[in-house]
């Protein structure tokens, strides 16, 4: 186990526009589970790389416990890796995948042996030990494959969208498992995923990277209740926040026929603000901005009202801007009717409307 | 049945004739020279030149006498040591090279893989008399060597062949290996060579056929009876004012029958072989 550092680390691709990392700073404790997440290209897995020894690291440090590795060999590192698609080695079995790399480090037989059915039994998987991965199901690969990287009984596990080949059900039954799993061996871990689900549920700390560049590094649920700005907000959080880009008039905005009054401090300093509401905080109600239902999602234990609000008298920027509102599925509207959305006070987010998207407060 | 559905079906009917006319008649130009070699084989000398594919009586004596007039086993033997060791280097050294090409980054990487690839360009006649002085100047002509060294250590095609193969691995099984701790030969021999059977057995099959058919460089180099191969031993057959045509064609059977074994045995590797390393012409 051990501490992770990125130090102004970047990288750069021959003939890229932008820095495909740009100077990220970040320290990930030892036994945390740091889950990096954020859209395609975003950086996520070229930061994973270049922590494992994959990538070239153009600028800046990297370190692992005290050791700067920056130029180290990978298997100088100490580090194992989960892949996306496991990366088994098919002409292997269960057990030899699970002890190549004990192998290739020349640890004695009876070792070997010992350390792959410790891991064989954390994992349920003695009965596959002796099929080749053709054999085995996703969920079983995905379990060698983490098998795999506990043998070696690593100072950082590294594991790049290890449930995208999974499906939906097995999903969250294996993110439950990992999760439990890094807890019971407290290894340092870094989770690579694009799914927001996934990091909100799995990780100590969630790292959300935009085009290279840390936005927030937070735990789940400050990342969700208080974002740094526009992109956090809209990225953390499923169904997304809804915004909305509304000119300030006499220090309020006006939601169809709704009006949201906004704090002195941030009204004198903008003509505009983009307004953020999530779901679980719009209530059907006699007041508030009127919507038509569009579509209704029930989901058994709640429902989400997807719709487009409706021109009001006194203001028309609005008029079918798509609003997402999370409501009780007993009250839940009926499609094509008209209701009204009242956003609850103290909920409101403010952003700048500024390609930073900073938080207003 | 609809007037519609039957135009359809006449059309795929016509279409699926025409389709197996044409195959039928491009096998047919294939297999008849072979076809023809047999009858011939079985044949008297005053039969050969007569237009029937089944002789009347068929002469296997023919055959015996192939063993009589040349000494068939011993260069049997020879073709099998020769077409053996340069396939076996050929499959080592291609794969090894095609590895480092498609997996290794270094500086002038592909500059030198053109380089090489260009050198297929260049025709054997070019380089036939450079490397017999060569095989002279190191005392190998009419040794077993000059069949075996200048086949051994690769060549642009199998390296082509190798790394077309290399590069449709999945980069993952690499990476795994060397966060595993593989050194690149490790990397190579223990984890990506065991999956590129099929490319393998397409460059063994190939090479061996290059081997056992290879007439003019052991016509240059072989003179002793004892280290020749067969394609040599055809040629005893021939006089010079007069041949045996039976014998001549039960001598070419028998030499071409061990290739016709070895491909029916790695027909499937070898065409999926094709497929996978890009050679399919799709």
């Amino acid at each position: 186990m051990a501490t992770v550092g990125f130090e102004q680390a970047s990288r750069r691709y021959h003939g890229a526009d932008r820095p495909a990392l740009d100077r990220l700073d970040l320290t990930i404790g030892d036994g945390e589970f740091l889950v990096l997440v954020g859209p395609s290209g975003c950086g996520k897995s070229t930061s994973l790389r270049m922590l494992a020894g994959l990538e070239t690291v153009d600028d800046g440090v990297i370190r692992i416990g005290a050791r700067d590795v920056t130029g180290a060999d990978p298997k100088d590192r100490d580090v194992a890796m989960v892949f996306q698609n496991f990366a088994l080695y098919p002409h292997m079995t269960v057990a030899q995948n699970m002890g190549f790399a004990l192998k290739v480090a020349r640890v004695r037989k009876a070792d070997i042996r010992d350390r792959v059915l410790d891991a064989a039994r954390l994992l349920h998987l003695e009965a596959c030990l002796d099929r080749r991965p053709k054999d085995l199901s996703g969920g079983e690969r995905q379990r060698v494959a983490m098998g795999r990287a506990i043998v070696r009984r690593p100072q950082v596990f590294l594991m790049d969208e290890p449930l995208s080949n999974l499906d939906a059900k097995l999903r969250v039954q294996t993110r439950t498992q990992i999760a439990s799993l890094q807890r019971q061996l407290g290894t340092t871990t870094v989770y690579v995923t694009h799914d927001q689900v996934e990091a909100m549920t799995m990780g100590d700390r969630v790292a959300v990277l935009r085009d290279g560049v840390l936005q927030q590094c937070a735990a789940p649920r400050e990342l969700y209740r208080d974002p740094i700005n526009v992109f956090v907000a809209g990225f953390m959080g499923s169904p997304a926040m809804n915004l909305f880009t509304l000119p300030i008039l006499n220090q309020s905005v006006s939601l169809g026929d709704w009006m949201i009054p906004i704090p002195r401090e941030i009204a004198d300093t903008a003509p505009d603000v983009v307004v953020g509401i999530r779901p679980e905080h719009l209530e059907v109600d006699g007041l508030g901005a009127e919507i038509e239902v569009e579509v209704v999602e029930d989901l058994g234990s709640d429902a989400f009202i997807y719709g487009r609000l409706v021109a009001g008298a006194a203001n028309t920027t609005t008029a079918d801007k798509p609003i997402v509102a999370r409501v009780d599925w007993r009250s839940a509207p009926n499609r094509g009717t008209r209701v009204h959305l009242r956003p609850s006070p103290g909920h409101i987010y403010f952003f700048a409307n500024h390609p930073t998207g900073i938080r207003l407060r | 049945m609809s007037s519609l559905t039957a135009r359809v079906i006449k059309l795929s009917v016509l279409r699926a004739l025409a389709l197996y006319t044409a195959l039928i008649a491009m096998a047919w130009c294939a297999l008849f020279p072979i076809l023809w070699a047999l009858s011939g084989s079985l044949k008297n000398q005053a039969e050969i030149t007569e237009p029937v594919l089944i002789p009347p009586h068929p002469q296997w004596a023919n055959y015996a006498e192939v063993f009589q007039l040349m000494p068939f086993w011993r260069m049997f033997l020879n073709t099998v040591l020769y077409a053996g060791c340069v396939t076996a280097g050929q499959v080592f050294f291609c794969s090894l090279a095609g590895y480092a090409f498609a997996r290794l980054r270094f500086r002038g990487r592909d500059v030198l893989f053109l380089a090489y690839l260009a050198t297929l360009m260049v025709p054997l006649t070019v380089t036939v008399i450079p490397q017999f002085i060569l095989m002279r100047t190191f005392g190998w002509t009419d040794t077993p060597w000059s069949m075996i060294v200048p086949g051994l250590f690769g060549s642009a095609f199998g390296t082509y062949l190798m790394r077309q193969f290399f590069r449709t691995l999945p980069k993952e099984l690499e990476e795994a290996a060397i966060l595993d701790g593989c050194s690149p030969w490790q990397v190579y021999w223990r984890v990506l060579l065991p999956h590129t059977r099929p490319a393998v057995m397409v460059l063994a099959v190939l090479t061996w056929m290059t081997v056992w058919n290879d007439f003019l460089w052991p016509l240059l180099m072989i003179q002793r009876n004892s280290i020749s191969p067969l394609t040599l031993g055809l040629v005893h057959l021939q006089g010079q004012y007069a041949s045996k045509w039976p014998v001549l064609m039960a001598a070419s059977m028998l030499i071409l029958l061990p290739l016709v074994i070895i491909y029916a045995v790695a027909q499937r590797a070898f065409i999926r072989g094709i497929a996978l390393s890009g050679f399919g012409g799709r």
